[in-house]
């Protein structure tokens, strides 16, 4: 799965449980502080991106996951 | 020491007959019944199939990512209690948030929350119960939202009284005023629980209404063939304001809310008390607060939920408390019972008669109880109404009145 797959994978979670607008979703974004996912809606990205890519997303490791493009490392190195 | 006087400024409601208040109001006044077969799945196995569902969805009025996190009860809050809000004026009237408090309670609270997580958490497990689920169920719920969504900062109630709920948090907003903690209270009731568990629960108690073939004929208060109410859903809100403050600002006025009793039966958990003495106090209480005499009350919107045993109880108190001569009306036989919401919006009907000057009917009333005092049935009634009562009683023993008078 390229880079740009699991962004796209993303963006359609962040759409659906926090109304983001999958334009805006890009590597370099924030989730908190500009896509605006407040701590509860990131619990359910997580949970969400677990079921579509088949990775496990312990809780330690979701504090570091501060902008898209961690995420997407995160789930490329460890799917 | 003379009582603060507090009058109501706005009012907002969703109901099974209508969206906003003005559509629930027609409707009332056209006798329509808001009553219908549950045609859903998970219902046809039970013993009661029909209810009064919202006319208008809460998702019509609240985007989908926002619905995520609301109980269906806390949606039909804040829908009722932005119309109020907006209905009085007071979002640009430069009102200090930290001198605006809330009180808007559930008789139920967030039930379809935690029936639907825990169907989850036994399917899929922990991990996928939602994140929302806590601040969905809690019954602090729809009061929290409505103070985020209004800023309110001077305290955020919610009284549980069962089917007494909204009347109580009415009353509770009277008090908040009068002890001076804040100058307007969001005010009001909530419910939404037309699920499988609760109409069971309420069936088993056989309180319910099973005239399933007959859904707009099935509340029928004080109806010799009555069989129990009709579950519905919705709420109500008004906005309570200090006289001075809403008249130092030019605002339109409904009515004043010049009396509440609030008493409690010590009776039995679901039984009125036949004697209706608590409820009677309730009724003398309100009228002693606003100094007025039983012969003063030309109009009373009863709790009358179409139950064999409660609707006649509630008669003989009347008769007690304020003589034979009002004309009641039970705004049931249309909206169906709201529980927690019943009392909230069936004050704002009780307001609207006073304003217009035109008394709901109680519909389906076709072969009256003996001894029943002068219904409005089958047609609105047109009559002067400068003072009106609405009484609300819950399981648990709650009994309260709320009385108003025009401005």
């Amino acid at each position: 799965m390229t880079r740009d797959e699991i962004i796209a994978g993303l963006a359609e979670i962040l759409e659906e449980v926090a109304g983001v607008n999958p334009d805006d979703v890009a590597e370099e974004k924030s989730f908190t502080d500009e896509l605006d996912v407040d701590s509860l809606s990131m619990v359910e990205v997580v949970v969400a991106a677990e079921e579509k890519f088949g990775v496990k997303i312990p809780d330690n490791e979701v504090q570091n996951l501060k902008t898209v493009g961690d995420a997407v490392s995160y789930i490329e190195s460890n799917a | 020491m003379p009582h603060t006087d507090v009058v109501v400024t706005g009012l907002g409601a969703t109901t099974p007959l209508g969206g906003d208040v003005a559509s629930t109001w027609d409707a009332m006044l056209a006798g329509r019944s808001g009553v219908g077969p549950l045609t859903q799945e998970w219902a046809q196995s039970l013993p009661v199939r029909i209810a009064a569902q919202l006319a208008v969805d809460p998702s019509e009025k609240i985007e989908r990512v926002k619905m995520r996190r609301l109980d269906r009860s806390e949606a039909v809050a804040l829908i009722a209690a932005h119309e109020a809000w907006a209905d009085s004026g007071l979002a640009d009237s430069g009102l200090d948030t930290e001198r605006l408090a809330v009180s808007v309670g559930t008789g139920i609270g967030g039930a379809m929350t935690l029936l639907a997580q825990d169907d989850i958490l036994e399917a899929s497990g922990p991990r996928k119960v939602s994140p929302h689920t806590v601040p969905m169920l809690m019954p602090n719920g729809p009061a929290a939202w409505v103070g985020l969504e209004l800023g309110a900062k001077a305290g955020v109630h919610s009284v549980a009284s069962a089917c007494a709920t909204g009347a109580e948090a009415i009353a509770q907003g009277v008090e908040i005023i009068r002890a001076g903690r804040a100058d307007v209270v969001v005010a009001g009731g909530s419910e939404a629980v037309v699920h499988a568990l609760p109409i069971a629960g309420f069936a088993s108690m056989r309180a319910m209404s099973v005239r399933n073939d007959d859904p707009e004929r099935a509340s029928r208060p004080w109806d010799k063939g009555r069989d129990g109410f009709v579950l519905g859903e919705g709420a109500g809100v008004v906005v309570l304001e200090r006289a001075d403050h809403a008249k130092a600002r030019g605002a339109r006025v409904y009515a004043r809310l010049a009396g509440t009793g609030i008493t409690s039966d010590g009776f039995d958990i679901v039984q009125p008390d036949p004697e209706g003495t608590g409820f009677v106090r309730a009724v003398r209480m309100a009228l002693a607060e606003a100094d007025l005499a039983g012969t003063d009350v030309v109009h009373v919107n009863a709790h009358a939920t179409s139950t064999p045993t409660g609707d006649m109880v509630e008669v003989a108190g009347l008769r007690t408390a304020i003589g034979d001569h009002v004309v009641l009306t039970s705004t049931k036989s249309m909206t169906g019972h709201l529980l927690g919401a019943a009392g909230a919006v069936e004050t704002i009907a009780t307001i609207l008669a006073i304003r217009d000057g035109v008394i709901p009917p109680t519909i389906n009333l076709d072969d009256p109880e003996d001894g029943l005092l002068d219904v409005a049935a089958h047609k609105a009634r047109h009559v002067d109404v400068p003072v009106a009562l609405n009484n609300s009683f819950g399981f648990g023993g709650h009994n309260v009145a709320l009385l108003f008078t025009r401005p």
